[in-house]
């Protein structure tokens, strides 16, 4: 831009030799600066007002056009709106092994209320109270009566009761369409389903959302409507579940337990057939997570899967597996089982005394703690954190439920020989009993490392190899001579040789300090046939008393071995097992004719 | 000689005020004024009853009432458009400083009316709310600060105006009434757009307001609530939003009759935030329309007007009240068909409401004195050919 100086020097010094003022040459420049200035601004000013006027039309336009299409839409009750469509079948179905329906929807209606239009607020108050006792009248009353607008009532009616409502005849009383979660099966696999409850709520449809299980695990799953409804198909199989359930249930009460936990692998694809808690719940009527008290003593806390025990004995076949893998015994090698076996100032002891030596066989059937221990010295820390870390009892399951990562093995903050030692049997390290039976799948399988799942599988599914076949083969003769001639004798099922192996442990106190005297853990993991194994189950019972004696019997044997027994007699012949001859010898079967 | 005998003759501005007026007023935008107020009163006869049924006055107290403001209104409309723009101006600063003092005083000697927000004055027949008188006076001082900021060794008023508007922002935000200080935001935002605002500022702050905005969206619970209600094309059927909606579809094209409506019965702002949900019901899409195009002649044409002034004070003024009138009429029907979300804001004229009422009587007056038709140095531009 070429701007005029405001006093150009040549007509200055001219105006100054003609004598006039040259001031008012400024005062013109000035002037004529300030007219440019200005026609600059009014002709910007001119095309910006000009948009201003155009947005304003168009905006006005755009008013004016949208209530024209809001006029011409056919007017309608706003709640009316929402298509049926978009809420039925909105989350997937659950079915077991079979197909066998395990959650399901169910179309219902939630009740509210506009006060504002209600013609008799007290009486439709009282009505409502009859029809459902668990309203509170007076507060209804004042819900109706006071300012609000919009009250909800109930979230979910049945059928009688809505019809029960319309009966009152109140205009102001309404029904929104819902679909709410049902488990036809009541409380059968309840801690695996868990549960589902409404998310964000609008008048004419919910949200439903998994609350907890596999309801929350497969929750995006579950309503992607891409999958179109598609079922999840668990592993899990309905009949054997309600049979494991109502044996555990019926063993936990007779045994006087407070709490009873049982898994049932697949041992070639890690599927869990079955897994019962008790107590447990009905996922259609979830009670709330306790507040206060501990929180595995609530129906909701899955000892199956969340529960962390010390498994005791059950831990020793794990020693004696890696000392044959490892080339340190064979299955006849006697090891020193003299007692007490002091180190430091803790010594280890047997329930009964077995002599100066055993057999790694007879360490086995007999559950010697001392000789496991020494096995465990032989075998060494190192090796023996490598291979149950292999066997997977460092972390916490990777079954698809959230809970899963609740059950989280407690390690002993340092690895010491003693720590070592007592593991080997079973004390110092706790797990899952979800953990024991992938660790007895692995034994079970001819030597694979099991991952337990809950979705259902096509074929067998190995994980790496730990330990070799015959090593498998060995042990799990031990586990089937424990019961034929050890600790388990209750555990034969006739016709499908059962193997397997006990443990009791002392409760560890809440507040540490030591073990109680007088509370257990038992736990009796099997498997069966022991041949050839399809199965692996593991019954776990808290604080069992068996009273039947004089004196009250709390050892697995006693306790989780008979309730093993009769569950594997219930369900083996419901996965299809007929009863056979078991092949080979086996001390104790005599053959005579008559 | 005449003179020196017989003492001066006082000068006359050649003629007389009133036909002056009558001559150079904006008599298209004054006759929607006129109209619009007209059909404040008509749907006031709809809306209102049940209000008066509520709080125990007659089925048409609030008709009459709005009869009463709205002639104060349309007096103070008519005496403002009467002044010169020099007097609007020092009438309107003496104003703002009022307002500002008593919008100051707010917190201390104000009520809220037990609606949460501490905005008026109760003065025992009525209430003030001071920020509505505030809008035109702050407009008017804002232009002439920008206005002088374009002399050559003028103040720095832009900035000054900057201030101000910050200020005051603040202060509605404190009652709190966003409505209000986005409207005054909004208003000082045009005026700096016409008297020339670099683009790469406009663009920055557009920008700007789109960060803010994600910003609020992700961090306030609120915000996010309002927005995602409004982007919900369900519509809850218990909020103002879905009775309002719902309204305008029974009303159709021509209305479901008059005094047949149903939603002044359940909307409790029915006569004033969402009198144009009313109007659609009972006089349909008809009335409706009627009301958008006096709305948008009113704008656009002081719009047309403001090109030709000359006075960069009178352009930005004008242009100023003109933009606020019909922004709040625009917010207030875009919130009924939920072009934008909920917002309590009143349709000028229309709505029942005493203080909004006078106040948008003197801003209408005031944009009635600015676009009033004056010599624009024509023959000026003329002789030195630059005429367009």
């Amino acid at each position: 831009m070429n701007r005029t100086a405001l006093r150009p020097l040549a007509r200055i010094l001219e105006a100054r030799s003609r004598g006039e003022n040259p001031d008012a040459i400024e005062r013109e420049n000035l002037r004529i600066r300030h007219e440019q200035m200005r026609d600059r601004a009014r002709t910007r000013a001119e095309g910006r007002l000009l948009v201003l006027g155009i947005m304003f039309f168009c905006a006005f336009s755009v008013i004016g056009v949208r209530m024209g299409t809001l006029s011409a839409s056919v007017a309608s009750e706003p709640r009316a709106q929402a298509t049926g469509a978009s809420i039925i079948a909105q989350r997937a179905d659950i079915v077991d092994r079979r197909g066998r329906i395990l959650a399901t929807n169910m179309e219902t209606h939630s009740l509210y209320a506009h006060p504002q239009q209600m013609v008799e607020p007290v009486r439709a108050a009282k009505a409502l109270a009859g029809i459902f006792p668990d309203l509170n009248e007076e507060r209804l009353i004042k819900d109706f009566s006071g300012k609000r607008k919009f009250v909800w009532v109930k979230k979910k009616i049945s059928p009688e009761q809505q019809q029960a409502v319309h009966d009152i005849g109140e205009p102001g009383l309404l029904f929104g369409p819902r679909e709410m979660r049902l488990y036809p099966n009541g409380s059968i696999a309840s801690h695996v389903l868990g549960g589902a409850a409404f998310g964000r709520e609008g008048v004419h449809s919910a949200e439903v959302v998994g609350t907890a299980g596999v309801e929350k695990y497969f929750d995006e799953q579950l309503r992607d409507p891409a999958r179109e409804g598609a079922p999840l198909e668990l592993s899990i199989d309905l009949t054997v579940q309600a049979a494991m359930e109502r044996v555990l249930y019926g063993g936990m009460k007779l045994m006087n337990a407070k709490g009873a936990a049982a898994v049932l692998l697949d041992v070639h694809t890690g599927e869990v057939v079955s897994i019962a808690s008790l107590p447990d719940f009905d996922p259609n009527d979830r009670p709330r997570p306790p507040t206060e008290g501990n929180p595995s003593d609530s129906p909701l806390f899955n000892r199956a899967l969340q529960g962390v025990y010390e498994l005791g004995s059950t831990f020793k076949i794990f020693a004696t597996a890696q000392a044959m893998e490892l080339g340190l015994v064979n299955p006849d090698t006697m090891i020193d089982t003299r007692g007490p076996l002091r180190w430091g100032k803790h010594s280890i002891r047997d329930f009964h005394n077995y002599g100066k030596s055993l057999s790694v066989t007879k360490i086995i059937v007999k559950s010697s703690n001392i000789g496991t221990a020494r096995i465990a010295q032989m075998i060494g820390a190192e090796r023996q954190k490598q291979f149950l870390g292999s066997l997977g009892f460092f972390e916490p399951t990777a079954l698809e439920m959230v809970e899963a990562k609740g059950g989280k093995p407690l390690l002993p903050p340092q690895w010491s020989e003693l720590s070592t030692m007592t593991i080997s049997y079973g004390h110092g390290l706790s797990a899952t009993p979800l953990h024991l039976a992938a660790g007895y799948a692995a034994i079970a399988n001819g030597g694979f490392q099991v991952t337990p799942t809950l979705l259902k599988q096509s074929g067998p599914k190995y994980g790496p190899r730990v330990m070799r076949p015959e090593v498998a083969d060995r042990s799990r003769m031990m586990l089937r001579k424990v019961v034929t001639e050890g600790t388990a004798s209750f555990g034969e099922v006739r016709g499908y040789a059962v193997g397997g192996k006990t443990g009791t442990a002392d409760k560890p106190k809440e507040r540490g300090g030591g073990y109680y005297k007088d509370k257990v853990i038992a736990t009796f993991a099997s498997m069966f046939p022991a041949h050839d194994p399809k199965y692996v189950l593991v019954v776990t019972l808290d604080e069992p008393s068996e009273n039947s004696g004089p004196k009250p019997r709390r050892t697995a044997g006693w306790t989780a071995v008979p309730v093993a027994a009769e569950m594997i007699g219930r369900i083996a012949p419901l996965l299809g097992m007929a009863p056979e001859l078991e092949p080979g010898k086996v001390a104790g079967i005599t053959l005579t004719a008559n | 000689m005449t003179e020196m005998v017989y003492g001066a003759v006082p000068v006359r501005d050649g003629e007389p005020v009133l036909p002056k007026w009558w001559r150079t007023v904006d008599r298209w935008s004054m006759s929607c004024i006129l109209m619009l107020f007209g059909m404040g009163i008509l749907l006031g006869l709809a809306a209102s009853p049940p209000l008066a049924a509520k709080n125990g006055f007659d089925p048409f107290h609030y008709v009459q009432r709005q009869a009463l403001f709205g002639g104060l209104a349309l007096t103070a409309m008519f005496l403002t458009s009467m002044m010169a723009p020099q007097l609007v101006r020092r009438l309107a600063v003496l104003g703002f400083l009022g307002a500002f003092v008593a919008l100051a005083l707010l917190p201390v000697l104000g009520t809220d009316f037990g609606k949460g927000a501490v905005r008026w004055y109760s003065l025992g027949f009525a209430s003030v709310q001071p920020s509505e008188f505030l809008k035109p006076g702050f407009v008017v001082v804002a232009a002439w600060m920008m206005a002088a900021s374009q002399e050559i060794n003028g103040p720095p008023g832009r900035l000054w105006s900057f201030v101000l508007t910050v200020t005051i922002v603040l202060m509605l935000a404190m009652q709190p009434d966003f409505g209000q200080a986005c409207l005054v935001l909004f208003g000082w935002g045009v005026m700096y757009f016409v008297a020339g605002a670099p683009m790469v500022l406009l663009v920055g702050m557009a920008g700007l307001v789109v960060l803010a905005g994600t910003f609020a969206y992700n961090n306030s619970e609120h915000f996010a609530r309002r927005i995602d209600g409004f982007l919900n094309p369900d519509i809850d059927p218990t909020t103002q939003m879905g009775y309002a909606t719902n309204a305008i579809r029974e009303g159709g094209f021509f209305g479901v009759g008059v005094g047949e409506g149903q939603v002044k019965w359940s909307l409790p702002d029915a006569h004033t935030d969402f009198i144009i949900a009313v109007a659609a019901e009972e006089y349909g899409l008809v009335l409706v329309l009627c009301i958008i195009a006096l709305y948008a002649t009113v704008v656009v044409r002081s719009m047309v007007r403001l090109m030709r002034e000359r006075d960069p004070f009178i352009r930005l003024a004008g242009t100023g009240l003109a933009c606020m009138f019909g922004v709040q009429a625009m917010i207030n029907m875009g919130v009924a068909v939920r072009l934008l979300p909920a917002k309590g804001m009143t349709l000028p004229f229309v709505s029942y409401g005493g203080s909004s009422l006078i106040a948008g009587g003197i801003a209408v007056g005031m944009l009635l004195a600015f676009t009033r038709t004056r010599p624009q140095g024509e023959i000026g531009d003329i002789l030195r050919g630059r005429l367009r």
